[in-house]
């Protein structure tokens, strides 16, 4: 029929002009537009700190220059010993951080979900958050001694807050109009929590996951220096042991180490950030 | 009205009332309506602002309680289109539309072939695999549409579906729908505040007076299809409705 083709054609244009052209940048570009802002930094920092070395402003046994420290850092890292330590450590803050997940999110969905318990808890976390969790470890020395349970205690209370506001903040912000489109689907209990809340919450929830890692690395670092665990030789162990014997370039060399371990697992979790939000269209490319 | 035996009508909406809050500060939004609407019918419902059309639609589909009468369905499977396309964005085109038939229990096969099947109805076969976002307005409306489909509805509501489009694409769509709502032998409610799309698409236009919603008039819409909403004949008697919905507004003022 006639017309039939005629208005196939119609939609079919309409929806090609409306599309417009779109538009690839290549592998190559993105991969150095993400990379020499870095590169930048990284010279930026290095210069400044060759700059003081040079000014002699302290003893170069206590601030030793930029590539002194590289050679330490070149001969420590292919050891075996160092790997050990660095496994400890990446150990404990995978099991405090996957401790933290299960609880803020049971916590979360449960404080989203029952209005009396929002009430009694929600600002309890909020304050919990801006808590430096390391006033937590003389009371988890008391309750667990000088063990790996301290540590990990401290490290939960550091970040499941944040995970559980994040996911509970995702939860409140679903857009009205999905969850109308969810009833009228028929969503209900088990399946609205699995269809709807939980992936709209997603980009909120994972903010959460990236803020509650900072917060329990940070609480790890503290414990490993605070909580010397004998016989773990974990990163904390290995720096509180430079300051001792005054190895300033091992100290440094560890302090790199931890910053690098930092970035790492920032740009993991910008990168899950940015791919989710990608995928919603919340940014452009 | 087109009431016929029971069995011709789709909807009947019997002294409907619905009205917000208690007491003194109660808002009373719909005030005692009642029409039927007859299976296969294309039913436009027009009013100003405040004439309780949104509400309406959430009654008819359940999504809130009456304060009075009743609202008769029969057994037939209703479904909702708003403004707003409102996919999920964590899916992709084809996934909007599968979530419906999963929540229907369709299994996992069936529902891709018929989600395939109801994109190539709204004319989008092979944007299934992409996400909401790079879609047009007027393409993401077909999506939701297809999706309202899927949960095999034969009532289907539309809340003003393409009042954010522009009037190409609105008007490219106005075919479209006419096309769907004719093989489908789809029931179409229909709420607009554009006087010339509720004549362009109707059987009959039900006007419906503001604050509270009542039912101020019905027109009639004999005129043979496909209708252009420039057309002649859909101008004269959407500005004879026009007339009355001034009068209505006016009202509002005095």
């Amino acid at each position: 029929m006639a017309a039939e083709t005629g208005a196939a054609e119609r939609v079919a244009g309409l929806d090609r002009l409306e599309l417009g052209p779109q538009k690839e940048s290549g592998f190559a570009r993105r991969l150095w537009k993400g990379t020499w802002p870095k590169v930048l930094a990284i010279v930026i920092v290095v210069g400044a700190w060759q700059l003081v070395v040079l000014a002699e402003w302290r003893p170069v046994f206590v601030l030793p220059s930029p590539s002194r420290v590289l050679d330490e850092l070149v001969q420590v890292v292919p050891t075996a010993s160092f790997w050990d330590s660095v496994l400890l450590t990446m150990g404990r803050a995978a099991t405090g951080f996957g401790l933290a997940v299960a609880i803020g999110m049971v916590v979360g969905i449960a404080v989203a979900r029952f209005q009396p318990l929002r009430a009694a808890i929600g600002s309890l976390i909020t304050g919990m958050q801006t808590m430096p969790s390391i006033v937590w470890f003389p009371f988890a020395i008391l309750l667990f001694k000088i063990s790996e349970e301290a540590i990990l205690f401290v490290v939960v209370l550091g970040a499941a807050p944040s995970i559980a506001n994040g996911l509970i903040a995702g939860i409140d912000y679903v857009p009205p109009t999905w969850k109308r489109v969810g009833q009228i689907l028929g969503m209900r209990g088990f399946a609205l929590y699995r269809h709807l809340i939980i992936p709209a919450a997603l980009p909120s929830f994972v903010s959460g996951l990236k803020q509650g890692w900072a917060f329990a690395w940070r609480s790890l670092m503290a414990g490993e220096l605070l909580v010397i665990v004998p016989g773990a030789l974990s990163i904390g162990v290995r720096l509180q042991t430079s300051r001792d014997l005054n190895d300033a370039p091992g100290l440094l060399a560890y302090v790199i180490i931890v910053l690098c371990i930092g970035i790492i697992v920032d740009i993991v979790f910008s990168a899950a950030d940015k791919a989710l939000r990608r995928r919603w269209g919340l940014v452009a490319g | 009205m087109t009431v016929g035996t029971s069995t011709d009508v789709a909807v009947r909406l019997a002294g409907v009332s619905k009205s917000y809050g208690k007491g003194r500060t109660a808002l009373l939004a719909l005030d005692d309506v009642s029409f039927d609407v007859a299976r296969g019918e294309f039913v436009s419902i027009l009013g100003a602002s405040g004439c309780g059309k949104s509400t309406l639609l959430s009654l008819v589909a359940g999504l809130d309680p009456l304060s009075a009468g009743s609202i008769d369905t029969q057994d037939h499977r209703v479904s909702l289109m708003f403004q707003e396309p409102a996919l999920f964005p964590w899916l992709t085109v084809a996934g909007n539309i599968e979530i419906a038939l999963r929540m229907r229990g369709v299994a996992r096969n069936p529902r891709r072939e018929r989600a395939a099947e109801l994109l190539d109805v709204v004319r989008l076969e092979g944007f299934g695999r992409k996400r909401p976002h790079e879609l047009s307005g007027g393409m993401r409306q077909r999506v939701a549409l297809a999706r309202a489909l899927a949960q095999d509805a034969d009532v289907l509501l539309m809340d003003e579906p393409f009042g954010a489009l522009d009037a190409m694409t609105r008007d490219i769509l106005h075919d479209e729908l006419e096309r769907i709502w004719r093989e489908r032998e789809l029931t179409v409610l229909f709420v607009t505040h554009n006087v010339r799309e509720a004549v362009r698409l109707g059987d009959r236009v039900v006007l419906l007076s503001s604050r509270p919603g009542r039912v101020l008039k019905e027109f009639p819409v004999d005129q043979p299809r496909p209708r252009r909403i420039d057309s002649p004949q859909v101008a004269e008697l959407a500005s004879s409705i026009t007339d009355e919905l001034r009068a209505e507004v006016s009202r509002h003022g005095r």
